[in-house]
């Protein structure tokens, strides 16, 4: 067996000993209990297993853990505290993209939002204020069977207005 | 805001621990967590467990707990519409507690009573009528309690906050938790008690946030996929690789990593593997043969079509026959004479289906995705040799279900895997397996007849329909028969039954018929293609072909499409409904299509309604068509939902939008190639 792979999850250092060609979604969720990213279609087609690797929103059930040797990734679980880490917001503090998912109830059966909810925010966080048009580009690579793509958009035009005024 | 936990954290826990649990370990629930779940998990017990549970018993509804919080168990599940917090809002008001005392406790055979789970829309409906009665009944067992400790009379009594006390008098006051906090209420649902006036709701009828969103957009929200059982091994399937073809052999000596097993029975083929991604890799690694098959399936739609309107049916149903319709054609001044079709399509759900099995000798474990938990009880004691006793079957949040997709499948399958290795066994599908095998909302090939007198007048409307039944693959999985398992090995009947593909609507004219025919498709049973419920079983292809062929009428009569229907529309409520959809919608009479046009756009308008099981819907649409490239767009929906009494209207708006958008998505791109 190689040695294992050193990289930071959520903020936290971890050494995982299983093959580096192992897809990040496995690792993730059975090595390392991150059940935000989930298996939709393990082709990169769906965007269900987005998570952010040094800030990029990126598809892990196709980017093997040699990939992320080393780097920071961020699961839907570690979001808002990275977030709150960045703004030196107060502790319990979401992501605005959280929060406005909350807002306008973007969700069905949700097994989708990990996707939305990390890509738009990867996006938005470089780009706050972003437009309509530059967010349906943005989130044009995300799916959701059930149906929640309206309430969706508001939510996250509602966060790039209100990341907007933040950076202000 | 109360908690969604009781699915999550409770399914390992047998009915008396459970309410051992509510007893006494009430803080580790007060926070859902995919941990809380899994800690309690953890603790699974080896039954057996009751036979059933009882529906006439109170207890089997309502628990309250030393502290005070109440648990309300129900059969059913929540799909993703939010219903959760709906029977918690019919909860806190019948039983006049506060919203977050409530935890709502669901889709467990062990715990809760059998409703068969979700489906045609039923958990509002049925759900929450037995939460609403159960409520009111504990609600006066209570104040029975309370008199005689109070030692007034019940009719002086009233309820607030958790507690019974005397009117007037608000310090002579006993909590529910003193009157039966952490026991059994011990009385039967007598179906005496009244429940609230609607005057009365605090919460009920209210745009409550849902409960679930939060957990959902942080991760806390836990799915079956997320489910573990310790010691428990991963498995994928190899599927033919066409319908039909039969599994010749396997290499069994291939070396493959982590690989423990390979489980093999007439056409069915898995691979059981330590790890999940060994399971990826050696279900595409395994050297497998199979023998190539005779074309199966009609090569194109075109010829499946025809062969569904050119195939002597093996039964037919015909109602709303008025008038003479041949006759009437025959005569009639101008004529309509069209065709119809509508696919095959997949539920297509977000994630394929997973499920975990854990059988042994003495019991089985089943933790499935989709949304019926109850009947699989005894196709899981089938398919694993015990008793319904020695089986529980326990419903974990799926990726989306819009009737029986691959689900319950995927159940079968972990269960007959963990039967066969002895282990509990982790099943995920891959995409192409629920894509591919997911049974499909059947095809169909629809004949509409129409046609007007001499004075313009419509006179006759004639539906016919040749398809397969909507329940090939039956809507429950309750025999080992149904599953695509028992198909693929072989010898084993299924309780296929008969949906006919016919219309809701109440459109009177002088003439009309209504039939429906079904064409044999036995041989679709071990194959992708097995038709099955798909949101609003043959809704889409029936109300698509009526719809427009009263347009088409209405084109023809050179009349208003609203017009005209409101003109032939016999019942009154769906004649409002039409029309609050128009009106809304800022409809201009005239006959349709205008001939307004800028450029290669040219807009046009419809509007399409349809009733289902008390519901009644009429939809406007505005659409965009570039006529150069044929791109169509949607501009506007206007959407009259009448569904009765509504809950919560937040999450009923949710779930509106989000069927516009499948509907749009099926009506618009979506066919299953084969």
């Amino acid at each position: 067996m190689a040695k294992p792979t050193r990289l930071t999850v959520n903020g936290k250092k971890v050494s995982v000993d299983v093959p580096v060609d192992t897809p990040l979604l496995y690792v993730l969720r059975n090595d390392l209990d991150q059940h935000g990213p989930r298996f939709g279609c393990g082709l990169a087609q769906c965007g269900a297993c987005t998570v952010h690797v040094n800030g990029d929103a990126i598809r892990s059930c196709v980017t093997p853990l040699s990939a992320v040797a080393g780097n920071h990734v961020t699961t839907l679980e570690g979001l808002a505290e990275r977030f709150v880490e960045r703004r030196k917001k107060g502790a319990g503090s979401l992501h605005p993209v959280q929060t406005a998912f909350i807002e306008h109830q973007a969700a069905q059966c949700g097994y989708c939002i990990n996707g939305w909810v990390m890509t738009a925010a990867a996006y938005l966080d470089k780009k706050p204020g972003a437009t309509e048009a530059e967010i349906r580009e943005a989130l044009s690579g995300l799916q959701c069977r059930c149906g929640s793509h309206m309430s969706i958009m508001r939510a996250v035009k509602l966060a790039s207005a209100n990341m907007a005024k933040d950076a202000a | 805001m109360s908690a969604h936990i009781g699915l999550n954290s409770l399914n390992g826990l047998s009915r008396r621990e459970f309410l051992t649990a509510m007893g006494g370990m009430v803080v580790s629930f007060a926070v859902p967590t995919a941990d809380a779940a899994h800690a309690a998990i953890a603790s699974a017990r080896t039954g057996p467990w009751p036979e059933k549970i009882a529906a006439d018993a109170l207890d089997s509804w309502l628990i309250i707990g030393a502290d005070g919080r109440v648990t309300a168990c129900v059969g059913k599940i929540d799909a993703g519409m939010g219903i959760v917090t709906s029977f918690t809002q019919i909860i806190a008001d019948e039983l006049d507690v506060p919203m977050e005392s409530v935890t709502v406790h669901m889709g467990d055979t062990a715990t809760t009573p059998d409703q068969r789970g979700t489906g045609s829309s039923n958990g509002i409906i049925d759900g929450g009528s037995a939460l609403r009665n159960a409520g009111a009944e504990a609600r006066g067992a209570l104040m029975a309690m309370a008199a005689i400790r109070l030692n007034v009379l019940a009719a002086q009594l009233t309820t607030a906050d958790g507690a019974v006390s005397v009117v007037g008098m608000p310090d002579r006051r006993i909590t529910y938790a003193e009157l039966v906090g952490g026991k059994r209420f011990d009385v039967k649902v007598s179906g005496k008690a009244t429940p609230k006036e609607a005057s009365q709701y605090r919460f009920v009828g209210k745009p409550i946030p849902r409960q679930d969103v939060e957990q959902k957009v942080t991760g806390k929200y836990a799915y079956m996929v997320d489910f573990k059982l310790p010691g428990m091994l991963h498995a994928r399937l190899i599927r033919p690789p066409q319908a039909g073809a039969k599994l010749l052999g396997f290499d069994a000596k291939q070396k493959l990593p982590g690989m423990v097993k390979v489980v093999s029975r007439g056409d069915f083929l898995a691979v059981v593997c330590t790890r999940e991604e060994q399971a990826v890799h050696a279900a595409n690694a395994l050297k497998v043969k199979w023998a190539a098959p005779a074309p199966m399936f009609s090569a194109s739609y075109d010829a499946l079509y025809r062969h569904l309107r050119e195939t002597k049916p093996t039964v037919s149903e015909e109602n709303q026959k008025t008038g003479d319709v041949q006759a009437a054609f025959a005569k009639a001044a101008t004529k309509l004479d069209v065709y119809y079709e509508y696919p095959f399509q997949s539920h297509a759900c977000m994630g394929p289906a997973c499920a975990v099995a854990d059988v042994s000798r003495e019991r089985a474990q089943v933790w499935m995705g989709g949304q019926k938990p109850y009947p699989l009880r005894k196709a899981v004691a089938e398919t694993a040799g015990l008793t319904q006793e020695q089986v529980r079957v326990t419903w974990l949040p799926g990726p989306g279900s819009y009737g029986m997709n691959d689900a319950d499948d995927a159940a079968i399958d972990a269960a007959f895997i963990s039967t066969e290795i002895g282990k509990p066994v982790r099943l995920q599908y891959s995409r192409a397996d629920g894509t591919a095998w997911d049974p499909k909302g059947p095809p169909s090939a629809i004949h509409m007849r129409g046609g007007l007198d001499e004075k313009g007048e419509a006179i006759l409307y004639h539906f016919e329909s040749h398809g397969y039944s909507g329940r090939t693959r039956p809507s429950g999985t309750d025999s080992f028969g149904d599953s695509l398992a028992a198909q693929l090995i072989g010898g084993f009947k299924t309780k296929s039954t008969n949906l006919f593909q016919l219309p809701s609507e109440s459109y009177k004219f002088a003439h009309k018929r209504r039939a429906a025919h079904l064409i044999d498709w036995t041989q679709s049973l071990n194959t992708g293609l097995r038709t099955a419920h798909l949101r609003d079983p043959d809704g889409m292809a029936t109300c698509f072909a009526s719809e427009c062929f009263i347009d088409e009428l209405a084109h023809t009569a050179r009349m208003d499409p609203v017009e005209f229907r409101l003109k032939h529309l016999s019942d009154a409520r769906h004649k409002l409904v039409v029309k609050a959809a128009a009106d809304k919608a800022g409809w201009h009479a005239r006959p349709s299509p205008s001939s307004r046009k800028t450029g290669p756009i040219v807009t046009g308008r419809g509007l399409a309604y349809a009733p289902r099981a008390g519901s009644v819907v009429a939809i406007v649409a505005e659409v965009e068509i570039n006529i150069d490239t044929g791109k169509l767009r949607v501009t506007r929906f206007v959407a009259a939902h009448d569904c009765g009494f509504v809950i919560n209207p937040t999450s009923l708006v949710g779930t509106v939008e989000a069927n516009l958008m499948q509907a749009m998505s099926r009506a618009m791109f979506e066919a299953v190639q084969f």
